[in-house]
């Protein structure tokens, strides 16, 4: 590899902020060979995204270049007029952004869009670009790969429009591409898709590429080297198979341990309480006319998991609405501790809505910003105050110390002075492992795992029986969400608590669900213990879903396609 | 100095001087006036003199005197026309906003028929039929301009009530009241700041436009759009007196939208506490 014409060489980059001059990336060096393609991970925040796009010399409102070389081909284009910039970008070097959905103007034609470039930069003419439009629309099989770019982008898909994307972004032949998580925002199922059309792709007509992700699993399939980064810093680099089998940081190891882990550690169907918390039977739901779900039935024990698997539009969102009470369903039945829930949430009484909480997905967005901790979570325990319900929440083998502060609290639920809310939200704050000091900070000054645990601390301060878990952890980076699942295991063993786990992640299914449902389009397909649905035999759309969760070994692209091809060789012959 | 931790810009420090400047001379200035509002103290518009900063109107008072009133009637007027306008509007707003369904669409609608009558022609009904005392002039152009405030509310509220913290409040079971107060008003509060001083600016020249129709602040009481009005006929004669009120509204109103055009541009600037997607 190192005999290839190095193409890209950034050296000594240092970015800041405009303003306070905060270090977003540190003396970060970054070498691309002709043809080779260099994945960049890290969590959020590590600067990524900032390198990629200053690979091409631009730098994010509020953002600016401090120090350091970008050379394309020997040129240091940080030091090109900006005309001279302009006329290497999409030409030479190309961006695929994250959301394909927002890069697209909805105004024009695909077509339109992706023959703009070629076009403006003046390599082809009209004909010579759509020409080639269609044939990258071949290579990224796309449907109807004539008449494709007559639509406009609302009238494709996420993955087709991604693929729409890398096909923009190839429209000059750039020798370079950077694709920033070109396939995060996308469904697994689709995401495999995706991942082996741009792995060809590049394949195909040989471009060097910056492949930016947070996933390891997924930059392990396309890219030949792998650079960590973190804080803005480089953490190490070198060969896929060096990262993954003997990273030598600190950091990387437990990037790789983290995804690991799933393999070895189950949650146990230990002794669980045969009491039913939650009975759903026969629910349907629809948004108007259109029915979202379908004649779905679900059992939840005392002190169990039951996680609801499935793509976006499956209808698991929904799912947790109907039993929070948020949309009433259209049909069936829903019994909570065997008495019948009433449909809608103004129907319920205040005791019914305390003993069900929910955690939403974005943290960001579920915590009020002007609202300091003391009264995000001390409010729903003032609120319920005087409302029983917690002694029976403290399982018998729990910790002493939190039945003691339970009972202690419990019996000064009626008319809670100030003095006695400061104290529970203290106590709720040591729970959820936050530092009591974070009483009077507001949410803007903590981190996403911190506001997760928040956003829990707000659900337990209404001592609930069942938490309903709405993508608790996928908002969140893997250590952070390695955290988060812990704190839920725990919390579950201490507070005997159940929860309803809404998710896509099947790692996190596999860490602390006791019981899965997979969904397809508003119905379950499966609903059994976790080990069963995944120790097979499977029910073919489990299947689908299995296969495409990257696994994180180099070679795990190939197999799927090998075993693809045999599959369709086999009916080949068989029809 | 910083205020709402933020950097003033120079146009906003001289925005923040003149309604400084305005507010002491609304609260203070009577003490301090040479005469009172009502005396007459030399004849038909005279000439500026040591007597007479500023000359004398069309019936011989002091029109130093009568600015200086003028501000605590104009100024307290508008201001209370602008608080009242907004504690209707956002209420209702934020109620819509929350509440949805019927309750949104019959007190939308409602504003909407308000806002197809020009308020100008509507004001001058409703002051004909009650008469134009002091209350009256208040709650009628409040009432009426909070239909703008309304139209503002409900939109931020609308953004703010679909946020999952909203959400998390509904299902918790918090009433209206509370969501609106605790929930979506300290969110909502950076906009409707700036839109209180670009109303307090609107109300002040609308009150100062009825008084020059006759219909706003009745006499003896000074006010500026009055004052411009009872001059008027001066500018045929070549003299200042109806300038000096006309340079009093239109220097407050260069000072509040400078603090107000400051305020917007401090919003628009991602901060990270509002609520941005």
């Amino acid at each position: 590899m190192n005999e290839k014409k190095i193409i890209l060489q950034i050296k000594g980059l240092r970015l800041e902020a405009v303003r306070g001059g905060t270090v977003i990336v540190d003396n970060v060096d970054v070498t691309l060979h002709a043809g080779e393609v260099l994945g960049l991970i890290g969590e959020s925040g590590a600067g990524k995204s900032t390198i990629g796009l200053s690979a091409m010399s631009y730098a994010r409102a509020g953002v600016h270049i401090a120090e350091g070389t970008v050379e394309i081909d020997g040129v240091n284009i940080r030091e090109l007029s900006a005309a001279g910039r302009r006329d290497l970008r999409g030409k030479r070097i190309a961006y695929v952004a994250q959301s394909a959905s927002a890069a697209f103007n909805p105004a024009h034609t695909i077509m339109d869009q992706v023959c703009e470039a070629p076009i403006i930069h003046g390599i082809m003419s009209r004909k010579e670009a759509e020409a080639w439009a269609r044939q990258l629309f071949q290579s990224l099989d796309l449907p109807d790969h004539e008449t494709f770019g007559d639509r406009y982008p609302h009238q494709a898909s996420g993955g087709q429009l991604q693929r729409a994307m890398a096909a923009m972004a190839m429209s000059c032949r750039p020798d370079i591409l950077v694709l920033d998580e070109p396939t995060t925002a996308l469904d697994v199922t689709t995401q495999i898709e995706v991942l082996i059309l741009l792995k060809s792709l590049i394949r195909e007509y040989g471009s060097a590429a910056l492949y930016i992700t947070h996933d390891l699993a997924v930059v392990a399939q396309v890219a030949d080297r792998i650079k960590v980064l973190r804080h803005g810093k480089e953490v190490e680099e070198g060969t896929v198979d060096e990262v993954l089998q003997n990273p030598k940081q600190e950091y990387t190891q437990q990037l790789v341990a983290v995804r690991g882990a799933a393999a070895n550690e189950r949650a146990v169907q230990s002794s669980l309480a045969d009491e039913v918390i939650l009975e759903v039977k026969h629910v349907d739901a629809a948004y108007g006319s259109f029915k979202v779900v379908n004649d779905v039935s679900l059992q939840v024990r005392k002190g169990e998991t039951v996680a609801v698997v499935g793509e976006s539009g499956s209808g698991k969102s929904t799912l947790a609405r109907i039993i929070t009470g948020l949309l009433p369903p259209i049909g069936g039945e829903i019994l909570f501790k065997g008495q019948p829930l009433p449909r809608s949430l103004a129907e319920r009484s205040k005791d019914l809505k305390r003993q069900i909480q929910l955690v939403y997905q974005i943290p960001d967005v579920a915590l009020n910003p002007r609202q300091r901790l003391l009264e995000t979570i001390g409010r729903p325990v003032s609120f319920y105050a005087g409302l029983g319900g917690n002694q029976n929440n403290v399982s018998e083998d729990g910790d002493r110390r939190v039945e003691e502060t339970l009972d202690r609290s419990s019996s000064l639920y009626f008319r809670m002075s100030a003095a006695d809310v400061k104290k529970r939200t203290r106590e709720l704050l040591d729970l959820v492992e936050l530092p009591q000091n974070f009483l009077m900070r507001r949410p803007t000054e903590l981190s996403g795992g911190q506001k997760q645990r928040v956003c829990i601390a707000r659900a337990l301060a209404a001592n609930p029986d069942l938490i309903i878990l709405d993508e608790p952890t996928s908002a969140l980076d893997p250590l952070v969400a390695e955290e988060i699942l812990k704190l839920l295991r725990r919390l579950q063993a201490e507070l005997g608590l159940s929860y309803v786990l809404i998710t896509h992640d099947l790692d996190v299914v596999h860490r602390i669900a006791h019981r899965t449902a997979v969904m397809l389009k508003g119905s379950f397909v499966a609903f059994d213990t976790t080990e069963t649905i995944f120790d097979g035999p499977y029910h073919p759309y489990t299947e689908q879903l299995v296969t495409a969760v990257p696994v994180m070994r180099s070679d795990w692209l190939d197999g799927v396609l090998a075993k693809r091809a045999a599959k369709e060789a086999a009916q080949a012959t068989s029809g | 100095m910083r205020i709402l931790g933020h950097k003033p810009t120079v146009t906003a420090w001289i925005g923040m001087a003149i309604i400084v400047v305005n507010l002491a001379v609304a609260i203070f200035g009577p003490a301090f006036a040479p005469y009172s509002e009502s005396q007459t103290v030399g004849s038909t518009w005279d000439e500026p003199s040591m007597q007479m900063l500023l000359g004398a109107d069309q019936i011989g008072r002091d029109m130093l005197t009568r600015l200086i009133y003028g501000a605590r009637m104009t100024i307290g007027v508008a201001l209370a026309t602008t608080a009242l306008s907004f504690f209707i509007g956002i209420t209702l707003g934020f109620t819509a906003a929350v509440l949805g369904g019927w309750v949104d669409t019959v007190i939308s609608r409602l504003v909407d028929v308000i806002l197809s009558i020009p308020l100008l022609i509507l004001a001058l009904i409703i002051l004909g039929v009650f008469g134009s005392s002091i209350p009256v002039l208040i709650v009628t152009i409040a009432v009426l301009d909070s239909t703008r405030v309304f139209r503002l509310s409900r939109a931020l509220g609308m953004n703010l009530t679909v946020l999952e913290y909203v959400e998390a409040a509904k299902l918790r079971g918090e009433g209206t009241w509370w969501i609106i107060r605790r929930e979506i008003l300290p969110n909502a509060s950076a906009p409707l700041l700036s839109e209180f001083g670009l109303r307090f600016c609107f109300n002040f020249l609308f009150i100062a436009a009825l008084s020059f129709l006759g219909l706003g602040i009745q006499p003896p009481f000074a006010d500026w759009g009055g004052m411009v009005r009872e001059n008027s006929a001066a500018i045929n004669f070549g003299m200042l007196a109806p300038i000096w009120p006309a340079l009093a509204i239109t220097v407050l109103t260069v000072g509040v939208n400078m603090v107000v055009d400051w305020l917007l541009s401090v919003e628009a600037r991602p901060s990270g506490a509002q609520a941005e997607m």
